[in-house]
């Protein structure tokens, strides 16, 4: 099998965010009227780059949240251990907002779906929207990402590592062989 | 990652990992009980029975609220009215309700040990509801729960419960978890309410308030027990309140503040008076509200795993 590959380096990995707050913002005729929610753990890192960027080009402070999708997974029942469950802290009202929901890597789509009903859950938005940063295909439901860093066609013993300086110390993506079960 | 246990019978001999990871999760239960959707999809398709052979209004509404907040199916059953007023045994009622497929079951009885009994008999994870007079787990994680949102951690804490010693099962619950986490566990009380050789426990025994109030951050004040009190353990609950109540002036000549707990029912003006239950450093309210989300964390880590 092969190695690990790197598929986006430091400086790819900063462009590409740098591309993705930018088509963010056009498709959304500037930023006035916009929210940010990350997707713990990497999701959260990634849209507070996003926000940074925003910041940098339209001098518009867009309010971000945290989003933690463990009690919406369908994979509770059956699974032993559970995942480590966190906080949902979004202190901005998000109706009446375009929602952008922020993930490191779209796989089957189920993380997102869990997602959605969270935010449902919290308000009603007036729109919702989809960025991340890896698509690596073999989704499950029928679900699309509105904006795209990279997409990585993949194989499903392989898996895709996003590593950021918050929590890894560099900025990298990679795609290796499945090590050990890791949450999509 | 999980609890160590698939059952919540008791905090005596609960690893420190087991109650940290309930109080940790209870946090983002709380957050949940702020949102204008109170309600988690988490614990859908899972049928859970609360089975109440003795009276509870507040430990059975905060089960409930916990389990439907979680969005599991839920069964209430209470021996009043039940075929247990018929001569049913509690093993074959346990044995019909196994039968209907029951994922959970919460339980509260007036017989200590009851609920590790059903654990023999079904196959259900069984929650502690209260059990006689020895141990109410739920009760001692959420007032753990609230001291640790108020002092940030329990460690060296300096917790004194009060009332009737012997017949509390909180107070038992709530000295095996507090001391497990480190706090340093006092009570108090007439000599004849509190058990021979709880020294055992670890805890600081107490026999005048005046004594405790100085050498506490936090009162557990427990409720007088009518039901429990056979009579002639204290001569009239005017005395007792002149002796053990917890009172404003008593509290006003420490010169630091007391957080007050009490597990409710309060009966006003005989263990705590009125104006200290409503007063700034009562959290018992926020006891209410922790109750809920720490009993939805406990469903979780049990009901999530099995």
């Amino acid at each position: 099998m092969n190695p690990s590959r790197t598929i986006l380096d430091a400086p790819d990995f900063i462009r590409t965010v740098s591309r993705l707050s930018h088509e963010i913002v056009e498709r959304n005729r500037g930023a006035a009227s916009l929210g940010i929610v990350g997707i713990r753990t990497r999701g959260d890192y990634l849209a507070r780059r996003i926000a940074d960027a925003i910041f940098q080009m339209e001098n518009v402070a867009v309010p971000i949240g945290t989003l933690d999708i463990t009690l919406y997974r369908d994979d509770l029942r059956g699974k032993l251990s559970q995942p480590r469950l966190n906080t949902t802290n979004i202190l901005y009202d998000i109706a009446g907002k375009d929602i952008v929901l922020v993930d490191d890597v779209l796989f089957t789509g189920r993380t997102v779906r869990a997602a959605l009903n969270a935010l449902m859950d919290i308000g009603r938005p007036a729109s919702i929207q989809l960025a991340v940063l890896v698509d690596r295909g073999h989704r499950e439901l029928p679900i699309k990402a509105d904006f795209v860093g990279k997409n990585v066609p993949t194989s499903l013993d392989e898996e895709i590592k996003v590593r950021m300086k918050e929590a890894d110390g560099e900025d990298a993506v990679l795609l290796q062989p499945i090590q050990q079960q890791s949450e999509g | 990652m999980g609890l160590s246990s698939r059952h919540l019978l008791g905090l005596d001999g609960m690893p420190k990992s087991d109650i940290e990871m309930i109080l940790d999760a209870a946090v983002s239960f709380k957050e949940i009980l702020g949102r204008p959707i109170k309600k988690v999809p988490t614990l859908q398709g899972k049928t859970i029975v609360n089975l109440f052979f003795e009276n509870s209004t507040r430990t059975r509404i905060s089960f409930e609220l916990a389990e439907r907040r979680l969005s599991a199916d839920v069964v209430n059953f209470s021996a009043s009215g039940s075929s247990v007023s018929k001569g049913e045994t509690l093993k074959d009622t346990a044995r019909n309700i196994e039968a209907m497929k029951i994922d959970m079951v919460v339980i509260r009885h007036n017989a200590a040990g009851t609920p590790h009994f059903l654990t023999r008999v079904v196959q259900a994870a069984v929650l502690n509801a209260g059990d006689g007079c020895h141990e109410h787990p739920t009760q001692a994680l959420l007032d753990m729960y609230t001291l640790k949102e108020k002092f940030g951690t329990l460690e060296g804490l300096r917790v004194c419960i009060v009332g009737d010693i012997s017949h509390s099962r909180v107070a038992r619950s709530n000295i095996y978890g507090l001391k497990t986490m480190g706090a340093k566990v006092s009570v108090c009380g007439p000599a004849t309410l509190i058990p021979k050789e709880i020294e055992k426990l670890g805890v600081t025994v107490y026999h005048r308030i005046d004594d405790v109030l100085p050498n506490v951050d936090a009162l557990n004040v427990l409720r007088i027990q009518m039901e429990r009190q056979s009579g002639g353990l204290f001569p009239s609950l005017r005395e007792y309140h002149r002796f053990f109540g917890v009172t404003k002036e008593r509290l006003d000549r420490v010169d630091h503040p007391i957080t007050i707990m009490h597990p409710g029912p309060i009966n006003r003006d005989v263990e705590l008076s009125a104006d200290v239950a409503d007063g700034p450093h009562s959290v018992i309210l926020d006891q209410v509200l922790n109750g809920v989300a720490v009993r939805m964390s406990v469903l979780y880590l049990l009901g999530a795993a099995n």
